[in-house]
């Protein structure tokens, strides 16, 4: 079944043949974050692929998996150029690593989740807290519900978690 | 120098110098101008045939690149009289100068065809926004789009900038530096009369112009124009009876990626881009190094990305990008400059075309600046590089293009003087 929504008057769709995308974002909407593990290999992937980027393998199961990592790197958007975010500057894209699979198959390899800086409850955060996050901040995941079988993973700052005294930020502010 | 195991440099190094650029044309560079992709494209192939010495009847092959804002090959062909042998239309912006180049040789040497004629014909500004901003921004995001344009992630600058900010986290690069790329190309741009932007632009200018996506200010990204570009390749044995000294093509490296070309940044270091890879094919192919290079064409999309580029085809050590571009080796004068038209940062934004022809003609000694025409109709080159002067490197040899798609993919060719 086919998706049609609409998130920050921006449309969203998702076709009824688009089965691992479908599959992603409904999990999502549940609140859970889960991503494909080979079932061959066992390594988890992100974002969803048809095979298995290291052994081609065309079969996995959808796997939970915790939403928590660190800040990989980053960028604080001030010029918005889609009509959806154009009113919604600054705003923050994430590249966050989860601590999960970390530096793995190989050293430089990590599954990096990108998504928007946003409060607890998954709205896009306010400038104040964009200027308290950088490279190392320890993030968790949550969500921006969006409508019946999708919601987007989104990041927000770990409350539970130690942080860097000081992540860092591009030097001129 | 080594061959790299995986790329078999037999064929490539039998063909090396075989092929040449033996015209080259473009429009003016405008915002506005008030005519098609087709009208533009026509008069941009037309004016590098007529570079060439080439008549209609010489050309029978055609390429061209788009992202669906252009004119496909047939339409041009016709209004100009030339008969196809063999045409492409291809999906794609920057990187496929070079790989283009690549396909003309092959398809050449592989009897196809005996001269292509490559161009890209776009209103980046006042049509299809190079920048993203218009129509193409507001359209429904679909499927495996949600993953980056759901969250505000789809123009170029903001696609690249995790790239460019997680360089500043490893190599401590700085602002200051970065700006050095606009600065220099700016002032390469003030001796170019095409030159979209002639203004001389300082340090200051750049990192107090307006931040856009941090860590890009608005003078670290190009400027959006539009225009229409062309390249002639053919064989180098018909290239001796035709106008100009051809460009002859050393080798050539066409959207050589990294891994994970799904989604690039889960496998690092990202702070690396394709040229890292695509060196290892460049330099042996080409059978020069770094060191050989006279002039460079380090595609200028944004200040960092010329930065990264020659950084990973191995101008410079690793992390150093901000030190080389803010030594004067980049500058006219200097050891080895660099987007000596302006390039896309100042000249004009053409996916890749511009900083090719610019090549050509300096490698020509016709580099079309403002120095004074002679009695013999060339150009007298005063190699006085101040405002509104010369722009033609002395002795000039060989030049290196360095194209860039995204940090994931990029394309590069070294040409030598025939
Ligand atoms: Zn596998
Ligand atoms: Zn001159």
């Amino acid at each position: 079944m086919s998706i049609r929504a609409n998130y920050l008057d921006m449309p969203l769709t998702i076709d009824d043949l688009d089965g691992e995308n479908l599959e992603y974002f409904r999990h999502c909407a549940e609140h859970d974050f889960h991503l494909q593990q080979c079932d061959e290999c066992k390594l988890l992937r992100y974002p969803p692929t048809t095979a298995c980027p290291w052994c081609t393998c065309l079969t996995s199961t959808w796997t939970k998996v915790e939403g928590k990592g660190a800040v990989y790197s980053y960028e604080e958007v001030r010029h918005g150029i889609q009509p959806a975010f154009q009113a919604r500057v600054p705003y923050m894209v994430l590249l966050v690593e989860l601590d999960t699979q970390k530096g793995k198959p190989t050293e430089h390899e990590s599954l990096r989740v990108v998504a928007n800086l946003t409060t607890p409850d998954g709205v896009l955060a306010p400038p104040d807290t964009v200027r308290q996050v950088g490279i190392g901040s320890r993030m968790r995941m949550v969500f921006s519900d969006v409508g019946p079988g999708i919601s987007l993973p989104q990041w927000t700052l770990d409350e539970a978690a130690p942080q860097p005294a000081k992540p860092w930020r591009y030097p001129q502010e | 120098m080594p061959l790299p195991a995986d790329t078999d440099a037999t064929t490539p190094k039998y063909l090396r110098d075989k092929y040449a650029i033996v015209g080259v044309g473009e429009t003016t560079y405008t915002r506005g101008s008030g005519k098609t992709t087709r009208a533009m494209g026509t008069f941009a192939v037309r004016a590098a045939m007529q570079d060439a010495g080439l008549k209609p009847g010489d050309i029978d092959g055609m390429l061209s690149y788009s992202g669906n804002d252009s004119t496909p090959s047939p339409f041009l062909a016709g209004d100009l009289g030339i008969r196809l042998n063999f045409f492409m239309d291809v999906n794609g912006g920057g990187s496929s100068t070079e790989a283009l180049i690549g396909i003309a040789i092959g398809i050449m040497e592989a009897g196809m065809c005996k001269c292509v004629a490559i161009f890209r014909s776009m209103n980046g500004y006042s049509q299809v926004r190079i920048g993203g901003t218009g129509a193409r921004s507001a359209a429904p995001v679909n499927g495996d789009a949600l993953h980056s344009r759901a969250y505000g992630w789809q123009s170029a600058g903001q696609m690249f900038a995790p790239t460019f900010m997680r360089h500043m986290y490893e190599y401590g690069t700085k602002p200051e530096q970065v700006a050095m790329v606009k600065v220099v190309h700016s002032e390469h741009a003030s001796n170019n009369p095409k030159a979209f932007y002639k203004k001389r632009y300082t340090v200051d200018d750049v990192i107090n112009s307006r931040m856009i996506c941090k860590p890009l200010h608005l003078l670290d990204c190009c400027v959006e124009t539009d225009n229409a570009t062309c390249i002639i390749v053919t064989r180098t044995e018909r290239a001796r009876d035709l106008r100009h000294t051809p460009a002859l093509i050393r080798g050539v490296v066409g959207r050589c990626s990294k891994p994970r070309t799904d989604m690039h940044y889960q496998h690092g270091p990202i702070s690396r881009v394709a040229g890292y890879y695509a060196k290892d094919i460049l330099w042996p192919n080409s059978g020069v190094g770094p060191e050989d290079i006279d002039a460079v064409g380090a595609y200028d999309a944004f200040t960092f990305t010329s930065m990264l580029q020659l950084e990973d085809y191995g101008f410079c050590k690793k992390g150093e990008g901000g030190e080389y571009v803010s030594s004067g080796i980049t500058r006219l004068g200097g050891k080895r400059p660099q987007n000596t038209s302006g390039g896309h940062l100042c000249e004009g934004y053409t996916h890749g075309m511009n900083m090719v022809i610019e090549n050509v003609r300096q490698l020509r000694h016709d580099a079309d600046d403002y120095c004074p025409i002679g009695p013999d109709g060339k150009r007298q080159h005063t190699f006085d590089y101040r405002e509104g002067g010369c722009r033609q490197v002395r002795n000039i040899e060989v030049t290196a293009n360095l194209g860039w798609a995204n940090p994931m993919t990029g394309s590069a060719m070294v040409m030598r003087r025939g």
